[in-house]
C-alpha cells in the first residue's frame, strides 16, 4: 500500500492545476484540449473513489443472476461476458428477474464516472427504474 | 502539407484572376479526410473563401479500410445532387484531378455559419432561427431522398436489418462485453422493419453539429461521408438521438424541435407519411450506433492512428448510449 496522497487526490490536484491555471493561459485548440484532459483527469479520480465498491456489487449481482454455474472466480469481464452470451442466446432477457435492476444500477454507477452531467443520466436519475418495487429496492 | 502552386491551379480553372493563396490552415476533425481552409486572392483584391476536402496526405481516393463511407469524388457528385434539390449545402467548385499533386478531393466554397451545437443551441441571436428548424430539416430530408436513385452514385444498401448487423459486427470485433448492449441487439432484432421498403438516398449523420446554422436557419447541410441507401425513416431518427440534443432535452429533434414540426416539414415538402414507430426503432438503432462509434474511437487510439486525448475520452462516453438505451427500452424518449 502506498502511502497517502491517494491516487484520486494526485490526479485531482492535476486536473486542478489544469483547469485553473494552464486553462486560461492557453487559447483555441489547446485550451479544448486542456480542457478535455482536465474532464478526463476527473473521471479517472471518481473511478478511483467509486470503483472497488462498484466492482464488488457488480460481480455480487452478476454472481447471483448467472445463477450457480457461474464461476465464482471468473474476473468481471469474464462474468459480463458470459451474461452477454446468455442474453445473445435468449437464456437470459428483460423478462428475467433481476436482470433491469442489475443493468440500470451498473449503468448509473458507470455513466456517474463517465459523466455526471449527462441529461439521459439526470433524467433516469429522477425516474422510477424499470425491474424495481414502488419502494426503489434494488 | 498542401502544394499551395497546384492549389492556385485549380483555383484558377473557376477563379481565373486569382494570384495566390492566403490563410491556408487544417481544420479540426476528419481523421479519413483532411478539411483545409483558405482564401484566395483575386485581381481585384477581394477574397474568396474555399475550403478544401481531400484524402490524408495526398493519397488516391481508393476505398478505405472502413466500408461506411463513400469516395470523395462520390461525395462531391452527392453534394452537386443536393445542391440542384435544393438542400442548403456548399457549391462544389472543383473536383482535383486524377493522379495530382494534391491528391483526391475537391473543392468548394466556406460557407459562413455556426456549427457548435451548444452555441446555435443557446444562443439569443439565433433564437429564430432554432423555432423553424425541425421543419426546415423535415422539407431538406423530404428533399434528399426525392433525388431519382439512377442520378446516385453507387452507395451501398442498408435497410434495417443489414445496418444493425453491421454495428453488432463492429461492437463484437473490439470483444468488449455490454450487457445492455446485447440487450438492445435483440429488441432491434425482434423489431426490424420489413425488408421491403423502396431505398432512398440517406444522408447517414444528419444531427446537429452536422448542420451549419446561421440566423435564417440551415445554412449548409456538412458531412456526407455516410451517405447510402436506405430507409426513409433513418434520418428522421438519427437526428433525435438523446446525444444530439446536447443537453436540450426539451426539443428532442436535435436540441431544438418537436417531431411534430419534422415530420410535418417532411410531409409538406413531398415526404410520404411519416411512420412515427419506424422513426423511434431508427432512433434506438442510432443510440446503438453512438455506443459503437464512441467504442470504436478506442480502437483508433490503440491503433496509433490517432493518440489524442479528445480520442480516447470519447470512448468514456459509450455510457451514455448504454443509459440512453435502457430509457428507450423502457419506453421513454
Amino acid at each position: 500500500m502506498q502511502d497517502p496522497p491517494s491516487a484520486a487526490e494526485l490526479v485531482r490536484a492535476v486536473a486542478t492545476f489544469l483547469r485553473e491555471e494552464a486553462l486560461p493561459a492557453l487559447d483555441g485548440r489547446n485550451a479544448y484540449l486542456a480542457r478535455v484532459s482536465a474532464n478526463t483527469l476527473e473521471i479517472v479520480a471518481r473511478e478511483l473513489d467509486a470503483a472497488p465498491a462498484a466492482d464488488a456489487a457488480e460481480r455480487a449481482r452478476l454472481l447471483a443472476l448467472l445463477g450457480e454455474t457461474a464461476d465464482g472466480e471468473a474476473r468481471l469481464e469474464q462474468l459480463n461476458a458470459e451474461l452477454c452470451r446468455r442474453i445473445e442466446a435468449g437464456e437470459i432477457g428483460a423478462e428475467t428477474p433481476g436482470l433491469l435492476a442489475h443493468l440500470w444500477t451498473t449503468t448509473l454507477a458507470s455513466v456517474a464516472v463517465d459523466q455526471s452531467g449527462y441529461s439521459g443520466y439526470r433524467r433516469a436519475l429522477e425516474e422510477a427504474r424499470p425491474g424495481e418495487g414502488p419502494a426503489g429496492e434494488a | 502539407m498542401v502544394d499551395i502552386e497546384a492549389l492556385a491551379g485549380i483555383v484558377r480553372g473557376f477563379a481565373p484572376s486569382c494570384r495566390g493563396i492566403e490563410g491556408l490552415r487544417r481544420l479540426t476533425g476528419g481523421a479519413s479526410q483532411e478539411t483545409w481552409s483558405f482564401d484566395a486572392l483575386r485581381g481585384d483584391g477581394s477574397k474568396l473563401g474555399l475550403i478544401l476536402r481531400r484524402m490524408p496526405g495526398g493519397m488516391d481516393d481508393s476505398a478505405g479500410p472502413d466500408s461506411r463511407k463513400i469516395s470523395l469524388a462520390d461525395e462531391a457528385m452527392l453534394l452537386g445532387l443536393a445542391w440542384r434539390a435544393g438542400i442548403p449545402v456548399p457549391p462544389v467548385l472543383a473536383v482535383l484531378p486524377p493522379a495530382g499533386s494534391l491528391g483526391a478531393g475537391y473543392l468548394m466554397s466556406r460557407v459562413e455559419g455556426e456549427t457548435i451545437p451548444r452555441r446555435f443551441l443557446r444562443e439569443p441571436r439565433f433564437a429564430a432561427a432554432r423555432a423553424g428548424l425541425a421543419r426546415q430539416c423535415g422539407e431538406i430530408l423530404a428533399r434528399l431522398q426525392a433525388i431519382p436513385p439512377a442520378e446516385l452514385p453507387p452507395l451501398r444498401l442498408a435497410p434495417a436489418a443489414v445496418e444493425l448487423e453491421l454495428y453488432v459486427e463492429r461492437h463484437r470485433s473490439y470483444g468488449w462485453p455490454k450487457p445492455v448492449f446485447e440487450l438492445a441487439i435483440r429488441w432491434l432484432r425482434e423489431r426490424a422493419p420489413a425488408g421491403d421498403i423502396a431505398p432512398v438516398l440517406v444522408h447517414g449523420d444528419f444531427r446537429s453539429g452536422n448542420l451549419m446554422i446561421d440566423e435564417q436557419g440551415v445554412a449548409a447541410v456538412l458531412d456526407w461521408e455516410l451517405a447510402h441507401l436506405g430507409d426513409p425513416m433513418e434520418d428522421l431518427g438519427w437526428i433525435c438521438v438523446n446525444s444530439w440534443r446536447f443537453g436540450e432535452d426539451a426539443h428532442p429533434v436535435g436540441g431544438f424541435g418537436s417531431r411534430e414540426d419534422l415530420f410535418a416539414g417532411y410531409e409538406a415538402a413531398g415526404g410520404a407519411p411519416v411512420d412515427p414507430e419506424r422513426v423511434r426503432y431508427w432512433q434506438v438503432l442510432g443510440t446503438l450506433k453512438w455506443g459503437v462509434m464512441c467504442a470504436s474511437m478506442l480502437e483508433v487510439f490503440r491503433s496509433g492512428a490517432d493518440r489524442s486525448v479528445e480520442r480516447v475520452a470519447i470512448a468514456r462516453r459509450s455510457s451514455e448510449a448504454a443509459i440512453d438505451l435502457l430509457r428507450l427500452m423502457a419506453g421513454r424518449d
